[in-house]
């Protein structure tokens, strides 16, 4: 009995518990949380129009054999206006883009695109983040890619910035 | 034309009094009862470290609108649940399902506990030779 | 000397107690392996004028915070000119480096007081006690010294950044350094255990003397614990009293080693038994402090209080602890065959009782730590990400901790080392009546309660009758005072446990849109919605609602939650409006604005909800008395002795 591996037990959690904490610290978690939808159709999903002389858009819109980008932004974020210039690079080069604006009312937007363009297609204003949970989105500005099927491709979270260009119009094309 | 779709799109935004529940307690008070134990069990995915029930994010509070909404719609808050690891996946339920993934979660305690039950068994045991 | 030298003064401070933390342990070494006993008397003193350098250095901070002197980083990082004194004050703990130079000093103190007035413990004990604590010492000076070092300069700041508003409370001002001061008591009573595992001095002498640095440790833990849980009730503003939040279960660890461990020691000073028990319970006791104070410092948990740190600080303090606490285990899985068999005793006696709450503490510890660092795990071995939150805590812990209680009332109704069961369940009777009526009546008046809660009454009402009967048909002016505390400790549990129960079991909760002149009901009350006003604030603007809640009786009384908008950093805090009564808590707090001058109302009746932490006073006030008690005892046998030896 004293000389059981009983004894040593402690000494084993100890290590496992530490290395846990090592492998934490040198690869801190990662907060982003990623939607589940990547892979599946888009959810069916309603945004009126935001603008009085652009349309709304909703999930019946992308099942139409061409694929394009589906942006969830909003005028009251600051990093979703760094990222209007590389979204009107995008559209020069033929990529369709919609938005959908979550919590924003129609006259800040106006605003909004007065001051920094805008990209866009189609605009939808999100009712009370609907749009938003159904995409699995937890902010903004964030992106997902559909394809001519009406299913999502892929997403990105946080701005888009030029050297992320190659890698969307590659997903775009290959879907 | 342009001036009654901004209205309407106005109203739409922000229901009018008496119907968001993102702040409210349903009708129902079995139905809010449910509704509140599922809030307090599913993750604020903005601030990550508190219950949506106790978060001022935003999002927090259209998720408890969507789960009050849901909930008086009679779904089960299981469903409400299920559907939202749907869209965020399992790590914004704070209820951990059984499945290989959490089967270590679930079965350290009951091995601690058997091992507890062993040690005492064999402290008495041996005393009796 | 010129004040422009304060903060190298400061850091000379700390340097000289860190040489003298290496005498100490080189000295200490010597005396215990090189027998050298003339070297022996030197080691007390070193002890003391460690504590006393590392003591300087921290105030040299505490002044530098106080001064606002904007020329040392850590204050113009962490503080703010215009900040009132008490939060510049505790600005000095508020962060990172702070808070270790705040740790070691504690440590410093700690080995002093052993240094001083520690008597009881064999002479090479006590050396070898020391020896540890300057080993523990050292590896935080070098820390401090080359890794976060508080005193470093910044030239061309002329303002500081300020501080969190949440954190802008007196009662969290305090809480640190309460939880520190039960994180360092936990070293000290490791330290004693390697001490004696070293010299092979595992006697029942040796744990009379650890007791008490068990005893005061565990005291600050559970005040720092209950205080936590309140300043999360008043200040979060939605009415939950625990969360189980990663950095809540980080202090929520040690507690639970730390009440297995003087149970266990306990046990030790009065029966010789549960040697090698008492001894890994020390270690795990020690590991679960230093392991919370990492997890909170590391910033590795997703929590609402987490501080962010880089990793490198992180490997550095990790690095420590696998020395000391890898290294401490080891010693005693190999010293483990020295330690000689305690007495034996029967499964019903009070120390079978006792071994009973050891595992089933150490079960829930168990419990606890996988459902905190599981996530982290799964996350860092695998990449997936899954929360353990509230539903699994509840579930497991929950009947674990009913069944701790129970046991816990059964406990000091026996005799040690041998009991007849008969006579037992004739001193439970009274007990098991009560929780059978209790049983009876929950069913009857509250049929919709759920199983844990209910349990929770019933269990609550037979382990409150349990918990006085060892003062039955006894003199109560001549029963020991650490009888006193345990009754009171125990009796503090039931009670606890019983606002526990009763506020998840009969909570009534209510999201109101109100208007001004609108009246809405909650429990026994009718609370009307009587005005709204912008009132200014010392660095925010308040938005103040008036409420007036009125009972059935006719008693009425006027509420004023409201919403603190702070502009630097910018954020809202919500300032609940609590009213208490004997019988409960009404907790109003003011929410959402909507369009038509209407805003929403949260109310909550919460039934015997300060029961939770009158309960949490009185555990840690029954720990205080039997410190007393303990203290008070031996001195008295000291002086008998020394008078017998004259």
């Amino acid at each position: 009995m004293k000389r059981s591996w009983v004894f040593w037990l402690p000494v084993a959690v100890t290590i496992a518990m530490f290395a846990t904490f090592l492998v934490a610290l040198v690869r801190p978690s990662d907060r982003t949380i990623e939607s589940q939808l990547v892979g599946h159709a888009l959810p069916a999903f309603e945004a009126p129009a935001a603008m009085p002389d652009q349309p709304g858009t909703n999930s019946r819109d992308y099942a139409d054999g061409k694929p394009r980008l589906l942006n969830v932004f909003a005028s009251w974020c600051g990093p979703c206006v760094a990222e209007i210039p590389v979204l009107l690079q995008l559209q020069a080069m033929g990529v369709e883009i919609n938005g959908v604006a979550i919590h924003d009312k129609p006259e800040d937007l106006s605003r909004f695109f007065a001051e920094n363009g805008n990209p866009y297609a189609r605009v939808g204003l999100d009712q009370g983040g609907r749009a938003q949970i159904a995409f699995g989105s937890a902010g903004v500005p964030e992106t997902f890619i559909i394809d001519g099927k009406g299913r999502v491709v892929g997403q990105h979270i946080g701005v888009i910035t030029e050297a992320d260009i190659p890698d969307i119009l590659a997903k775009l094309k290959g879907s | 034309m342009r001036r009654f779709l901004i209205a309407a799109t106005l109203c739409l935004a922000q229901p009018a009094f008496g119907q968001d529940y993102a702040e409210e307690s349903l009708p129902d008070v079995n139905q809010e009862t449910q509704a509140v134990a599922l809030m307090d069990t599913l993750r604020c995915v903005v601030c990550q470290g508190q219950p949506i029930s106790g978060s001022n994010a935003d999002l927090a509070r259209d998720m408890r609108r969507l789960v009050r909404e849901r909930i008086a719609a009679g779904e089960s808050p299981e469903t409400v649940r299920a559907w939202l690891v749907s869209r965020y996946g399992q790590w914004v339920s704070l209820k951990p399902e059984v499945n290989e993934l959490t089967a270590p979660l679930w079965l350290i305690p009951l091995i601690a506990l058997g091992g507890a039950g062993l040690l005492y068994s064999r402290r008495f045991k041996r005393k009796k030779k | 000397m010129p004040q422009r030298m304060l903060a190298e003064f400061g850091m000379a401070a700390l340097w000289v107690a860190a040489a003298l933390a290496l005498l100490q342990f080189a000295l200490g070494v010597a005396v215990l392996r090189q027998n050298r006993d003339d070297l022996a008397r030197t080691i007390a003193p070193l002890a003391v004028a460690q504590a006393v350098l590392c003591g300087l250095a921290f105030l040299v901070l505490m002044v530098l915070f106080l001064r606002s002197d904007m020329s040392v980083l850590l204050v113009a990082t962490n503080s703010h000119s215009e900040k009132p004194w008490l939060y510049k004050f505790a600005g000095t703990w508020g962060n990172h480096e702070g808070s270790m130079l705040l740790w070691v000093s504690i440590l410093g103190v700690a080995g002093a007081t052993i240094a001083l007035f520690e008597r009881a413990l064999r002479a090479d004990t006590k050396i070898a006690t020391l020896t540890v604590q300057a080993a523990i010492a050292l590896g935080f000076y070098v820390f401090l010294l080359f890794a976060s070092n508080p005193f470093a300069r910044i030239a061309g700041v002329t303002e500081g950044q300020g501080l969190n508003p949440l954190l802008q409370d007196p009662g969290l001002a305090f809480h640190p350094p309460t939880l520190y001061i039960g994180y360092v008591g936990m070293s000290a009573a490791f330290s004693f255990a390697i001490g004696a595992l070293i010299t092979r001095d595992v006697t029942p002498s040796f744990a009379r003397a650890m007791r008490p640095w068990i005893l005061g440790a565990w005291i600050f833990l559970t005040i720092g614990i209950t205080a936590g849980s309140y300043w999360a009730y008043y200040e979060l503003g939605w009415g939950g009293w625990w969360f189980w939040d990663p950095v809540e279960n980080a202090s929520l660890m040690p507690w639970l080693a730390a009440t297995a461990l003087f149970h266990s020691v306990t046990v030790l000073a009065t029966r010789d038994a549960l040697r090698t028990w008492t001894i890994m319970l020390s270690c795990v006791a020690f590991s679960m402090s230093m392991v919370g104070t990492f997890l909170v410092r590391s910033g590795i948990l997703t929590s609402v209080h987490s501080f962010a740190v880089d990793p490198k600080r992180g490997i550095f303090i990790l690095a420590l602890l696998t020395i000391y606490i890898i290294g401490a285990l080891v010693l005693f899985a190999l010293r483990v065959g020295t330690i000689s068999e305690g007495k034996r005793f029967e499964p019903v006696s009070r120390e079978g009782l006792l071994v009973i709450n050891n595992l089933l503490l150490s079960v829930i510890l168990v419990v606890v730590m996988v459902g905190t660092l599981y996530p982290l795990a799964l996350e860092a071995f695998t990449g997936q990400k899954i929360s353990v939150g509230a539903p699994f805590f509840n579930a497991t812990t929950g009947p674990l901790a009913l069944a701790l209680v129970a046991f816990m009332a059964v406990g000091p109704l026996l005799r040690w080392r041998h009991d007849e069961g008969r006579a037992v369940i004739r001193r439970l009777a009274v007990p098991l009546l009560v929780s059978a009526l209790t049983m009876v009546a929950v069913y009857v008046f509250a049929g919709k309660a759920s199983f844990l809660p209910a349990m929770g009454i019933v269990v609550a009402a037979g382990v409150a009758v349990a918990s006085v009967a060892p003062l039955w048909k006894r003199n109560l002016a001549r029963t020991p005072l650490f009888t006193w505390g345990m009754v009171i400790a125990h009796l503090g549990c039931a009670v606890s446990i019983a606002g526990m129960a009763a506020d998840s079991a009969f909570m009534k909760e209510a999201l109101v849109p109100m208007r001004i002149g609108d009246t809405r009901s909650i429990g026994d009350f009718r609370v009307t919605f009587e005005d709204v006003a912008q009132v200014p604030g010392p660095n925010y603007d308040a938005l103040q609602a008036t409420l007036r809640a009125e009972t059935s009786n006719g008693d009425s009384m006027v509420l004023k939650p409201a919403l603190h908008r702070f502009s630097t950093p910018a954020m809202v805090t919500n300032e609940a409006a609590i009213r208490t009564f004997w019988n409960g808590q009404l907790y109003v707090v003011l929410g959402d604005e909507r369009p038509g001058n209407v805003w929403v109302v949260r109310m909550w009746w919460k039934p015997f909800v300060t029961l939770i932490w009158v309960g949490g006073i009185m555990i840690a006030g029954g720990g205080f008395l039997s410190l007393i008690g303990r203290v008070r005892r031996s001195a008295q046998s000291r002086k008998a002795k020394g008078l017998s030896a004259a």
